[in-house]
């Protein structure tokens, strides 16, 4: 009887490392995101590392339950490299730092100007108990020497990273009058291997690439990723059936997914109505490729285009009344926008020989759109009512551009020598980044709308 | 009882194994994708022949008819028949049939014809430059246009499966105008 246990003990023990090994490789396909270039005039901005703060011990709390001993997040560390990342901040060091004050400091303001911060931003994470927090921080005009915010967030331990996001929104928004998208998620494919070892997998992490986890992983590609209105779920296009365009949407927290679409021929270029009811698609069941909503709740399909061009790639208006799809119909690749209860297609693109794949600015102002070149693939920006159009990147094969929700940046692909790689560019071209996973290619991003 | 445990307590650790993965996770264990069968080196696209040909010869290749007596078996396997050409060329952003392989299409077309349990996939594939969506959609008007002339030459509807792969299988991997010509295809996929 007694013989068993020990052996009970090494199998479990076995098992569980198993596990952790395996969680631990699929953690290390981190997205990696670094500026390459950022505003001229980049706002001297000092984050002080936050106070932590526990209460007063209690001698008769078991170990178990008793505060963590130091903070389990770097708040101000995140904060920093949140509004790094815009581009148009730049962070004192904390090593430069002539002082750390906190949330409850009274601020010696010369300190700060003498290293010619124009903001600053002091905070304290404190415990409260049975794994709940409180983040209390002040935001500060330097010059002035004047508190601009004051908040207290709470949060469990388990959304402590995505409440020091929060931080960096509040502080983003008083600062530049724009709403900050740090909360905010991206998903992409990757591709690695080569023939018939090449691997496909779809992914979604945070904005600032943290906490990578692999939503699908397949042997066959994995196309056009979106985010439901909501970010619960994610649609996207397989060919894991032996090469069929199918598509999928699946839950983000349980993995669970339902086949929406796998007609005969094309089923693909799924887009979210702002209602989260309906998707665009792009089927070909009728002979050619054309749009079609599909009401998600009936099932039930509604034909939008019937030109014998090729019609695919749709995307809809903020308002939800019209849709902007790509179509051959003139002879090349264009923009057009249709009703979304059906009507007439209006051309939108007439600079160029190839405009495809539309994104809306979240405002619906402007659509950031792949445009050739002088042979050349660029994510170019139209205005809706001027018919302006501007050239964003300088790439050769940039492609699938994405709004951020906050209309500030644009995420695409491109390549890097001879790897896939997603950039993000400010609106106005000032701010660069670029974004790489450690292995193999990455393409297809997509950023999700702000949380309801 | 002990016996049992043993058991259960081995399979365990492989099934969290198997079951391993981040949450929200689907596996997908080898998917039946089609491993396209990469036919580089076939380059049909020898001289751009411009204008629409009247089904004359391929320029400048030797190739032999069928009925050529020196091969038994299967025609399919010969390698001189045009029948061993299985890749159609395309130029940028179109699907129309070029002069040139008019007369591969119509070889297999015959052979498909008099052979009626034996059936092809054709696989649509485009160069890697512009919209992925759209060049799905590229890719199956080209297996859609071999297709249309395959049928209209007496080969089944139901001998025939048409599937796109866009830009997402190129056979040539450089990103030169001499790689995207060699992924500007059609593929015949014999199922045998």
């Amino acid at each position: 009887m007694r013989k068993t246990k020990p052996q009970k003990k090494i199998f479990l023990l076995s098992s569980l490392l198993c596990t952790l090994s395996l969680l631990s490789s699929a953690a290390q396909a981190v997205l990696n995101i670094e500026i390459t270039q950022g505003v001229a005039g980049a706002m001297p901005i000092a984050v002080v590392p936050f106070a932590w703060e526990v209460p007063p011990q209690n001698p008769q709390l078991p170990p178990s339950l008793a505060p963590p001993r130091k903070a389990p997040m770097d708040v101000a560390a995140i904060v920093r490299a949140d509004l790094a990342r815009t581009g148009r901040f730049e962070s004192l060091p904390p090593k430069d730092m002539l002082a750390r004050p906190n949330a409850d400091s009274t601020i010696n303001f010369a300190n700060w100007r003498l290293l010619q911060s124009e903001s600053l931003v002091v905070g304290t994470l404190q415990y409260v108990g049975a794994n709940r927090y409180k983040i209390r921080f002040r935001l500060f005009d330097v010059f002035k020497g004047k508190q601009l915010e004051g908040f207290s967030l709470s949060t469990s331990g388990t959304n402590l990273r995505r409440a020091a996001h929060q931080v960096s929104d509040i502080i983003y928004e008083k600062l530049t009058g724009e709403r900050g998208a740090f909360t905010t998620n991206v998903a992409y494919v990757t591709a690695a291997g080569q023939g018939s070892a090449r691997r496909y997998a779809l992914w979604i992490a945070d904005a600032d690439g943290f906490g990578a986890q692999s939503m699908l992983r397949s042997h066959e590609p994995i196309l056009s990723p979106a985010w439901s209105p909501d970010g619960t779920r994610l649609s996207y296009s397989s060919l894991e059936d032996s090469g069929h365009e199918v598509i999928f949407v699946q839950e983000v927290a349980s993995g669970r997914r339902v086949k929406v679409s796998s007609h005969k021929g094309i089923n693909g270029a799924a887009a979210w109505s702002p209602d989260g009811k309906s998707l665009a698609v792009t089927l070909s069941k009728d002979g050619n490729a054309e749009i079609y909503v599909i009401d998600l709740a009936s099932k039930r399909e509604r034909r939008l285009t019937t030109h014998w061009a090729t019609d695919t790639e749709p995307v809809w208006m903020p308002d939800g009344r019209s849709i902007i799809f790509t179509s051959d119909r003139g002879g090349r690749p264009q923009l057009y926008r249709i009703p979304a209860r059906g009507g007439r297609a209006e051309r939108l693109t007439f600079e160029g020989s190839y405009n495809a794949r539309a994104s809306v600015a979240p405002d619906g102002k402007s659509l950031a759109f792949v445009h050739r070149v002088n042979g050349n693939f660029r994510v170019a920006v139209l205005e809706l009512e001027s018919g302006n159009l501007r050239v964003l990147t300088d790439g050769t094969l940039d492609e699938s551009p994405s709004f951020a929700p906050n209309g500030s940046m644009i995420i695409y692909a491109t390549s890097a020598g001879r790897r896939g790689v997603l950039k993000a560019v400010s609106v106005d071209g000032s701010v660069h980044q670029r974004l790489t996973v450690p292995e193999g290619d990455v393409r297809e991003p997509a950023w999700s709308s702000f949380r309801q | 009882m002990k016996f049992w445990t043993k058991i259960v307590l081995t399979i365990i650790p492989a099934l969290v194994l198997l079951g391993c993965g981040t949450s929200g996770e689907v596996q997908e264990e080898a998917a039946a994708g089609a491993a396209t069968t990469a036919t580089t080196g076939e380059a049909g696209a020898g001289a751009e022949t411009s204008g629409v040909g009247t089904g004359a010869a391929a320029t400048g290749e030797a190739v032999t008819a069928p009925a050529e007596a020196g091969f038994t078996g299967d025609p399919l396997d010969d390698p001189n028949s045009l029948l061993a050409k299985r890749v159609i060329y395309f130029d940028f952003d179109k699907s129309e049939i070029k002069g040139e392989f008019r007369d591969i299409i119509q070889a297999h077309a015959e052979y498909l014809a008099s052979h009626p349990d034996v059936s092809i996939t054709l696989e649509g594939h485009t160069d890697e430059r512009g919209t992925r969506e759209y060049n799905i959609a590229l890719g199956e008007r080209r297996a859609q246009a071999v297709q249309r002339m395959l049928t209209l030459q007496g080969v089944a509807a139901s001998q025939i499966r048409t599937v796109s792969y866009g830009e997402e299988r190129p056979a040539a991997l450089g990103h030169d105008e001499d790689a995207w010509a060699l992924n500007r295809r059609a593929e015949f996929i014999y199922n045998r």
